[in-house]
């Protein structure tokens, strides 16, 4: 490790495998510094290790004085808090579980997680919260304290099971001095073997699983991590992501106690990106979503710039794409190139990064999904060292993660240190690590049913390994199948390429079962309409554009180039795009086609244009199609068209050494 | 089994804070307001109703000394006056907003707010802008105030927007928080909830009641919505075209028959 001097030895000396030993390590040699802030009153508060030591602790003892029991569970429910952080970590010393929960939950929701982690105690940040405890109560017998951090609105409650945290903290000093060596032989009980928490996974099929979680799974993933990414004390980090999941706990708390940097408490979910750019983050995590509308922001605020300040930002961007990323994995770039990018980092990569608050950061990651090939690029090239991540609750997150200087867009990455990886016959990604999880709680069946006995866990994911021993990550599992040829299909992966054209809106693709794939074409009619403007070609509407011959290469381009990628897979090479068509109309959720989140509908579609599947995989060069569609006013009508069907040209695959 | 009831306690309220008493108010030949009387306990919420023209944007400036009634006496606190003026009503700890909102469009929320601390600052003009010593130290202190109206209603988000830029309902709420700033004993709204949809007016009922709440502040109120007034208030005055039809809780309202025909538009022969 980098660190030097007293941590190390302390780690050597003592055995810190729990969250509250560390804790009182933390306290002990830094003391001063700031563990934790939060933006309160417009001023960031600070609070230090002692004192958030102090406060841990009182409110450990507070909520023993209640009847909290070792093996308790607390529910802790609001935005990111120190209070609430803090609350973790007091339940733990008690040799309780603390179970975060999503602070947008509806009520009903709460009462089932309530109910199966079988929570005695909650901790929420206000009336809000506080309120939708109560309308569940009744349905909730075992519930038996509430605790609120906020105490606007709740005066006049006045229920006998209704608790203020200063109260609870009140309660816990003097329970300290009435009864000393408690919190001492608290710590010192506490193992690494023992429960650190639960989390319920907000599973899309069946009710949430609670994934329980050890001290040694979090602390020695976090360690690995730490390791991995050099990560020191001085970090900075944003707490802006839901407590309840995973990747906050480790990121916010549990790489926080390992290594002792500061954590920043957002002032509300609105003000993140003023806070963002006023704490200016070391080491940050973002999903692709949140890039993407920096992205954009940027993007359009550029266009309405000065015309001197729109080329030079252009140019420099221009430049940046094409050299930034070299020089951030430290590949040879021509002298002048480098002497230009330097100017450009004075005259627009510094001032954008400023202005988004990502100046300092050394480490952004992103995962939960892919990333655009652009978005990703766009910020490597800025000199921002964003990496993609690849990880799950049962793993205590850390899975894989790009390595300096190897940062591929399309790929997640090598394993992090203690992790094994097998990719299963059926090309699903198994994983084996300290992180594993200890189980489901109360799900024994659902338990053996991802973990198996040797401790090796199924991600549902499917992926494999390209030359270079990178992960790389297609599709879920059960949605991969195969061509006749045996060659393995992956609809999402292609259809994710294809859709990060900008002229590309929606795609389907077909070959389960079949000889070669085709694909169904959605264009994006923005785009793809503005080209036509610049273009003079003139159009009616989406059908029409659609329809033409030059959209047709327009697409057909995009395409080959999709089919060229895959080519240099060995293992994707088969399922290159053979045939495809631009539908007449755009895939709708009100006709069914998509999912009200814009998911594609593929079982739907295939059968809603069944005749249009079988004019792909015919030689026809034309089908005539007719369609029922609804308007957005409600009304329903049929649009006519005859629609074209290309071949596009395959890429010869290159032949592996 | 847990028997769960949230009920808050019977309210109590103070001493009368504001009486009026027999007041008419005449632009020329128009009566704007014709022997009207009643008054505020410390602690009520009271809302004035009435249809277009009843007068109740008129009682609402008699009460903070922009109209000067013809007839009739105002007891405010223990004191009987004569003539105020809206300056002499601030100092006194009267706040209010206004029905088409009264903001510094081009300066944030942040300073709009602190400018409903103006009759609180003791540093002159040239002290302010010198900006040092006891004037620095006085801004802070005022800041402090601000922030925590800030953190009350929940407008962190848009501290240094501004207000121009700000949607309707929010701007609304800029407006409560000067008013909030200048730590008002009665605090006057007038129409808080005009244009706004659903949501916007849970929300402005919902810190309505905390700033009555939290706060101790008496709340005098007009408004339209039958429904938002029957929720909020204490007790309700109705005027029509100048005149007090009917004054009591809300209960006694709804069902005084004169009411229902005033609302119900009965002919004025």
């Amino acid at each position: 490790m980098a660190n030097d001097g007293p941590e190390t030895k302390a780690r050597a000396g003592a055995n810190l495998d729990t969250f509250p030993k560390l804790l009182v390590e933390n306290a002990r040699i830094r003391g001063d510094r700031p563990a934790i802030r939060e933006k309160d009153y417009g001023i960031w508060q600070t609070s230090t290790w002692r004192q958030a030591e102090q406060q841990i602790r009182a409110l450990a003892c507070g909520l023993a004085a209640l009847g909290f029991e070792p093996g308790d569970r607390l529910a802790i429910i609001g935005e990111n808090r120190p209070q609430l952080y803090w609350a973790m970590v007091a339940a733990q010393y008690d040799g309780g579980i603390p179970v975060p929960m999503y602070q947008d939950s509806v009520a009903e929701e709460m009462q089932y997680i309530l109910e199966h982690a079988d929570a005695r105690f909650a901790l929420v940040e206000d009336q809000e919260q506080v309120d939708k405890l109560i309308e569940v109560m009744d349905r909730c017998p075992k519930l038996k304290h509430i605790i609120y951090k906020d105490s606007r609105g709740l005066e006049d409650y006045r229920l006998p099971f209704l608790h203020s945290l200063e109260d609870v903290l009140e309660k816990g000093r003097q329970y300290d001095t009435e009864h000393p060596g408690y919190a001492e032989a608290k710590v010192a009980a506490g193992k690494g073997s023992d429960l650190a928490i639960m989390l319920y996974t907000s599973g899309t099929t069946g009710k949430p699983k609670g994934v329980m979680l050890s001290h040694d799974n979090l602390l020695i993933t976090a360690r690995n991590g730490v390791k991995d990414d050099n990560l020191r004390e001085d970090e900075n980090v944003l707490a802006y992501l839901p407590m309840a999941w995973v990747g906050d706990n480790l990121f916010s708390l549990c790489q926080s106690y390992v290594t002792g940097f500061c954590v920043n408490c957002p002032e509300s979910s609105e003000t993140v990106l003023t806070d963002l750019r006023e704490i200016g983050p070391t080491y940050f995590f973002a999903p692709p979503r949140i890039f993407e509308n920096i992205l954009t922001t940027v993007m359009i605020r550029m266009e309405d710039a000065a015309p001197f300040k729109r080329k030079m930002f252009r140019y420099f961007l221009d430049l940046a794409k094409r050299v930034g990323t070299r020089i951030l994995d430290g590949k040879s770039v021509s002298l002048k190139d480098r002497l230009l990018y330097g100017l450009g980092d004075i005259l627009v990569y510094g001032p954008l990064k400023n202005v988004l608050g990502f100046s300092r950061v050394r480490l952004a990651y992103t995962a939960g999904e892919a990333i655009g090939p652009d978005i990703f690029v766009f910020y490597r090239a800025l000199g921002m060292n964003i990496k993609q991540l690849y990880g799950s609750t049962e793993a205590s997150v850390l899975i894989t993660s790009q390595p300096d200087g190897e940062v591929k867009p399309d790929t997640v990455g090598k394993p992090y240190s203690g992790v094994e990886i097998r990719i299963e016959d059926n090309g699903e990604v198994m994983f084996k690590s300290p992180g594993v999880f200890v189980g489901y709680y109360k799900g024994e069946e659902a338990t053996a049913e991802t973990k198996n006995a040797d401790g090796w866990v199924h991600t549902g994911d499917a992926g494999f390994f390209d030359q270079d021993g990178h992960l790389k990550i297609i599709d879920r599992a059960k949605d991969v199948g195969k061509l006749n040829d045996g060659s393995m299909f992956a609809p999402k992966y292609i259809e994710n390429k294809l859709k990060f054209f900008p002229f590309i809106k929606e795609a389907v693709a077909f070959g389960n079962g079949r000889d070669h794939v085709a694909a169904f074409i959605n264009i994006d009619l923005e785009a793809v309409g503005n080209w036509a403007e610049r273009r003079n070609i003139a159009y009616s509407g989406y059908t029409d554009l659609a329809g033409q011959d030059v959209v047709y290469d327009l697409v057909q381009e995009c395409i080959e180039k999709v089919n060229a990628d895959l080519a240099e897979d060995e293992h994707l090479s088969g399922s290159q795009i053979k045939r495809y068509l631009i539908l007449h109309k755009e895939l709708e959720a009100d006709d069914g086609e998509l999912t009200r989140t814009r998911k594609v509908r593929r079982n739907f579609i295939a059968e809603k244009y069944g005749d249009l599947i079988e004019a792909l995989y015919s030689d026809k060069t034309h089908v005539s199609v007719e369609a029922n569609v609804t308007f957005e006013d409600g009304r329903s009508g049929t649009i006519k068209a005859d629609l074209a069907i290309r071949d596009a040209a395959a890429t010869a695959m290159k032949v592996a050494v | 089994m847990v028997e769960i009831v949230v009920s808050s306690p019977e309210r109590t309220f103070g001493d009368a804070l504001l009486s009026v008493d027999g007041i008419s108010l005449s632009f020329g030949g128009v009566q704007a307001l014709s022997n009207i009387s009643f008054s505020v306990r410390e602690r009520q919420v009271l809302a004035i109703i009435g249809p277009n023209g009843a007068g109740k944007s008129s009682m609402l400036n008699v009460i903070n000394g922009f109209y000067h009634p013809q007839e009739g006496t105002i007891t405010y606190q223990g004191k009987t006056r004569s003539k105020m003026k809206p300056h002499q009503a601030a100092r006194q700890g009267i706040a209010r907003t206004f029905q088409n909102i009264a903001l510094f469009r081009g300066m944030s929320t942040l300073d709009n707010i602190m400018t409903g601390r103006n009759t609180k600052m003791h540093r002159n003009l040239l002290w302010q802008a010198v900006h040092i010593g006891p004037a620095r130290a006085e801004e802070m202190a005022h800041r402090e105030v601000v922030e925590n109206i800030i953190d009350f209603l929940e407008i962190e988000h848009i501290r240094k927007t501004p207000v121009g830029r700000l949607p309707y309902g929010l701007q609304k709420r800029v407006e409560l928080g000067r008013a909030l700033a200048a730590e008002p004993t009665l605090l006057l709204l007038d129409e808080p909830m005009a244009g706004m949809n659903v949501e916007e007016k849970e929300d402005m009922s919902r810190f309505i009641l905390d700033v009555n709440d939290a706060f101790g502040t008496t709340i005098v109120l007009i408004e339209h919505d039958m429904g938002v007034v029957m929720d909020i208030s204490d007790q309700v005055v109705v005027l029509d075209y100048g005149r007090k039809l009917a004054d009591g809780s809300p209960d006694e309202v709804r069902s005084n028959q004169e009411v229902i025909d005033a609302y119900l538009g009965v002919s004025h022969g």
